[in-house]
C-alpha cells in the first residue's frame, strides 16, 4: 500500500449555494487528506457540509474554489462528460436514501453503472457484485421485494461493481436499524481490508464510525478534528447471512464482538447529543441557530 | 451503451404508462392512418382506372361532343350540347380514306331505361352501337352472337346482356338466349351474354346491356336529336393502327371534323379527341389535389401528435428527475441521456406511425369492399413513408425534453421531490 502518494487531496475547498438573495456557504475551506486503501468515518452535526463535501469528493458537484486531486488528477477543470467518467470508473457512491430503479430488479440496478461504462459480461460482474454482498439469492428481487439493509447492500454492490478505487457513503445506514447497520459496516470492513478499496462514510452514529482507524469531524463548512482510532471496533457477523459469510470467508479470530474503543482524542461534547441519523427538517434553520449560539 | 439497449429501456419505460402511452400515440396514429388508408384507395383508383383503359388497347381515342374543358359534372354522355356527334361524322371518321391511320371507329348511344323480364325490373345503361364493337374495346361475347351488320341496318330488336345482367333477370337454369325482355316496354330478343369483364369506366360493362346502335336511336332514345334533327351519339370510339400513330390520327380526326362542324380557323373544337393519357392526366390532376389536401390534415394531426409527444415527454422527463439523477450518478453522460429520451420518443411516435398504417390499411380495405372494381394498394413508398415521418415526428418533437433532461445536474436531480 502506497501510503506517501494520496488518493483524494483536497486543499482550501469552498463551496457557495446561492438561495435567492441570501448566499450559503457549505464549505469554508477544507483540506484534507486520504490514502489509499484507508477507512475513513465522517462526522459533523446536520448542516456542516458533510453531504456538500461527499459529493464534491464524489465528482458529483464541483467547489467553487480550491483544489481537488483524484488520484493525481485535477478533478476541478474536468467537463461534464469527464466528471461522468470519474463517477463511473473509480468511485461508487452509496446514498443515504439507497436510490435503487423503482420496478427494476437487484441485478439490472447493480448492471447500471456497467451499462455506461459499456461492459461486456455485465450480468455475470453483477451477480459476483451481489454475491459479494451476500445477495446471490435475491438477484431478481425488485427493491419493493427488499429490507432495506438488503437494499443498501444492492446499493453497494452497485458501488463495487465497476471495480472502483473508492466508495463513497453518505449516511448509508442513516435509514436503517442498528443490526443492518452493523451489517453494511461489516460488508465495508471487510471491502477494505480483502479488496483494498478506500471508503470514506459519513455517519452520525459514533458507534458506526468506530469502525474505521481514521474519524474526521466538520462543523460549519470546515474540519474542526481529524483523529485516529486505536482499536476500531469489529463488526459482528451474526446478523450476516451464512451464504455471504462463506464468500467473505475471512480468518478473524479475535474481537469479533470486543469492547467498544476508545478514541484517541476526547470527543467533542456537543456532537455526543447530535440528533442521530434523523434528517433534521429545517437545515437552514438550524445552521442559522448554530451560527447565532 | 448499443442503441439496442436504449430501445428497451425506452420500451420498459413506456409499457409502465400502457394507457399513457396509447393516448399520447394518438395523433400519430391517426395523421399516419389518414394519410395511408387514402393513399391506398388513391393508389388502387389509379390503378383500375389504368387496368380498365389498358383492357381496352392502349391504341383507343374517344372522340366527345363539346369541349372537355368546359364538361359539367353528371353531365358526360347525357347532355345535349348544341353541336352534337352525329351518324355523319361517325361515317365520316370510319372512312380509311378521310383518316387512313385508324382501323375502325365504333359509334355509341348510351342512355338509361328498364329493362324487364318476367317480374324483374332493372333500370340499366343501355349501349347502342355497332358490330365492331366487341374489337375495339377487347370485348367478348360467352355466348350467342354479336350485333350483325343486318341487325343494324334493320333496326333490329335484339340486345346482350352483360353477365351480371344475365345473372340479375334470369333464375339460374333459365337460359336467357333467344328469351325475350322488355326495353323501356318494347320487346328485344336476347342474342348472347357477354363475358365476365369488370371495368367500362365508371361501373362495370357487366351492368350493361347492347342494342345495335340505329335501335337505340329510332327505338330507345328517339329524344336525341340534333337541332337539325339528326340522330346524334354519345362518343365514338376510334381504334387507331398503332400506338405511335396516335398523334397523326387525333390530328386527322381533328381536322375531319373541323371541316364538318364549320369551325373557321380561330375558332375552338366543339368536340375533343382524347387518349388514355389525357384520362390518366386528368385523374392524375384529381389524385394530385386530393394528395394535397390529404396531406394538408396529415401535416396538421401530425403536428398535433408530436406536440402531445413533446408534452408527455416533458411530463416523463419531471418524474424521472430522480432516474435521471441516479443514472448520471453511476456514470451516465449527457449523451446517455439525450438518447435514451430521444429513442423513447422516437418509439412511441414510431410505434404510433405502424398502428396507424395497420389502421390505414384496414381502413383502404374497408374503403376498397365498397366497390367490387376497387382494391386497396400497398405501396412500399407508403410504408416508408409513414415510417419515416413518424420517426422525425419523433425526433423533432423528442429533442427538446430529452435535452432538458440531459442538462440536468446530478445533485439537484437526485435531491428532486
Ligand atoms: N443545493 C443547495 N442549495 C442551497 N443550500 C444548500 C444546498 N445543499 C446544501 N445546502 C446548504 O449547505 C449546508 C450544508 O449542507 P449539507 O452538506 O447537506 O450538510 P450535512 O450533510 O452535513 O447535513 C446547509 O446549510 C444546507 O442548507
Ligand atoms: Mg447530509
Amino acid at each position: 500500500m502506497d501510503q506517501n502518494h494520496a488518493l483524494i487531496e483536497i486543499k482550501d475547498v469552498t463551496k457557495v449555494y446561492q438561495m435567492g438573495e441570501v448566499e450559503v456557504r457549505a464549505l469554508r475551506g477544507v483540506s484534507l487528506e486520504v490514502h489509499p486503501g484507508e477507512l475513513v468515518a465522517i462526522m459533523g452535526p446536520s448542516g456542516s457540509g458533510k453531504s456538500t463535501l461527499m459529493n464534491i469528493l464524489g465528482a458529483l458537484d464541483v467547489p467553487t474554489s480550491g483544489r481537488y486531486l483524484l488520484d493525481g488528477q485535477d478533478v476541478g477543470g474536468m467537463d461534464d462528460d469527464h466528471l461522468a467518467e470519474i463517477r463511473n470508473r473509480k468511485i461508487g457512491f452509496v446514498f443515504q436514501s439507497f436510490n435503487l430503479l423503482p420496478r427494476t430488479s437487484a441485478l439490472a440496478n447493480v448492471e447500471l453503472p456497467l451499462v455506461y461504462a459499456g461492459a461486456k459480461n455485465r450480468r455475470e460482474q453483477a451477480i459476483a457484485a451481489l454475491e459479494l454482498v451476500g445477495l446471490g439469492d435475491r438477484i431478481h428481487h425488485n427493491p419493493n421485494e427488499l429490507s432495506g439493509g438488503q437494499q443498501q447492500r444492492v446499493a453497494i454492490a452497485r458501488a463495487l461493481v465497476n471495480e472502483p478505487n473508492i466508495i463513497l457513503a453518505d449516511e448509508p445506514t442513516g435509514n436503517l436499524d442498528s443490526k443492518s447497520g452493523a451489517e453494511i459496516m461489516r460488508i465495508f470492513q471487510d471491502l477494505n481490508a480483502q479488496q483494498d478499496i478506500t471508503i470514506i462514510f459519513v455517519t452520525h452514529e459514533p458507534e458506526i464510525a468506530e469502525h474505521t482507524r481514521r474519524i474526521i469531524r466538520l462543523q460549519d463548512g470546515q474540519v474542526l478534528s481529524d483523529s485516529s482510532v486505536k482499536n476500531p471496533r469489529q463488526a459482528g457477523d451474526r446478523a450476516y447471512t451464512r451464504r455471504a459469510r462463506d464468500i467473505a470467508h475471512h480468518e478473524n479470530g479475535a474481537d469479533n464482538n470486543g469492547a467498544p474503543s476508545l478514541a484517541e482524542e476526547k470527543i467533542h461534547p456537543d456532537e455526543q447529543s447530535d440528533p442521530g441519523s434523523v434528517e433534521t427538517q429545517s437545515i437552514v434553520t438550524q445552521m442559522g441557530a448554530e451560527e447565532g449560539a | 451503451m448499443s442503441i439496442i439497449e436504449s430501445f428497451r429501456i425506452a420500451l420498459r419505460a413506456l409499457s409502465a404508462n400502457k394507457l399513457r402511452s396509447i393516448l399520447t400515440m394518438l395523433g400519430i396514429i391517426i395523421g399516419v392512418g389518414a394519410v395511408i388508408a387514402l393513399m391506398s384507395v388513391g393508389q388502387g383508383v389509379q390503378q383500375m382506372v389504368t387496368e380498365q383503359l389498358q383492357s381496352a388497347g392502349s391504341n383507343l381515342l374517344i372522340i366527345l361532343p363539346g369541349k372537355l374543358s368546359d364538361a359539367q359534372p353528371g353531365g358526360g354522355t347525357q347532355r345535349r350540347p348544341a353541336n352534337p356527334l352525329t351518324n355523319g361524322d361517325w361515317r365520316a371518321i370510319n372512312d380509311p380514306l378521310l383518316t387512313p391511320d385508324l382501323i375502325a371507329a365504333v359509334p355509341e348511344v348510351d342512355g338509361y331505361a328498364d329493362v324487364s323480364h318476367g317480374k324483374t325490373t332493372l333500370r340499366l345503361n343501355v349501349t347502342g352501337t355497332n358490330d365492331v364493337f366487341p374489337n375495339v374495346r377487347n370485348y367478348a361475347v360467352q355466348e350467342g352472337r354479336w350485333i350483325s351488320p343486318e341487325d343494324i341496318a334493320g333496326q333490329a330488336r335484339v340486345v346482350i346482356l352483360g353477365s351480371k345482367v344475365a345473372e340479375e333477370l334470369f333464375a339460374p337454369g333459365d337460359f336467357p338466349l333467344d328469351q325475350t325482355i322488355r326495353i323501356n316496354g318494347i320487346p328485344f330478343r336476347v342474342i348472347a351474354v357477354m363475358e365476365e369483364k369488370g371495368g367500362g369506366g365508371f361501373g362495370s360493362f357487366d351492368n350493361y346491356v347492347f342494342v345495335p346502335f340505329t335501335t337505340a336511336q329510332q327505338r330507345l332514345f328517339p329524344y336525341l336529336r340534333s337541332p337539325r334533327g339528326e340522330p346524334t351519339l354519345s362518343l365514338i370510339l376510334a381504334k387507331v393502327v398503332s400506338e405511335d400513330r396516335l398523334d397523326e390520327a387525333t390530328a386527322q380526326i381533328e381536322n375531319l371534323l373541323r371541316q364538318r362542324h364549320n369551325i373557321t380557323f380561330l375558332n375552338e373544337d366543339d368536340f375533343s379527341v382524347i387518349n388514355q393519357a389525357d384520362i390518366l392526366d386528368i385523374f392524375g390532376s384529381i389524385i394530385g389535389v386530393m394528395n394535397l389536401f390529404l396531406g394538408g390534415v396529415a401535416a396538421i394531426s401530425l403536428l398535433v401528435g408530436g406536440i402531445g409527444i413533446m408534452n408527455i415527454m416533458l411530463v416523463s422527463v419531471t418524474e424521472r428527475t430522480r432516474e435521471i439523477g441516479l443514472r448520471k450518478a453511476v456514470g451516465a453522460k449527457r449523451r446517455h441521456i439525450l438518447t435514451q429520451f430521444l429513442v423513447e420518443a422516437m418509439v412511441l411516435s414510431l410505434l404510433g406511425g405502424i398502428l396507424g398504417m395497420i389502421l390505414g390499411f384496414i381502413g383502404a380495405q374497408a374503403i376498397a369492399s365498397l366497390s367490387e372494381d376497387l382494391q386497396s394498394v400497398v405501396t412500399l413508398d407508403a410504408i416508408l413513408l409513414a415510417t419515416g415521418v413518424s420517426t422525425v415526428v419523433g425526433l423533432v418533437f423528442g429533442i427538446f425534453p430529452a435535452l432538458r433532461a440531459s442538462q440536468l445536474h446530478p445533485i439537484d436531480a437526485l435531491r428532486y421531490e
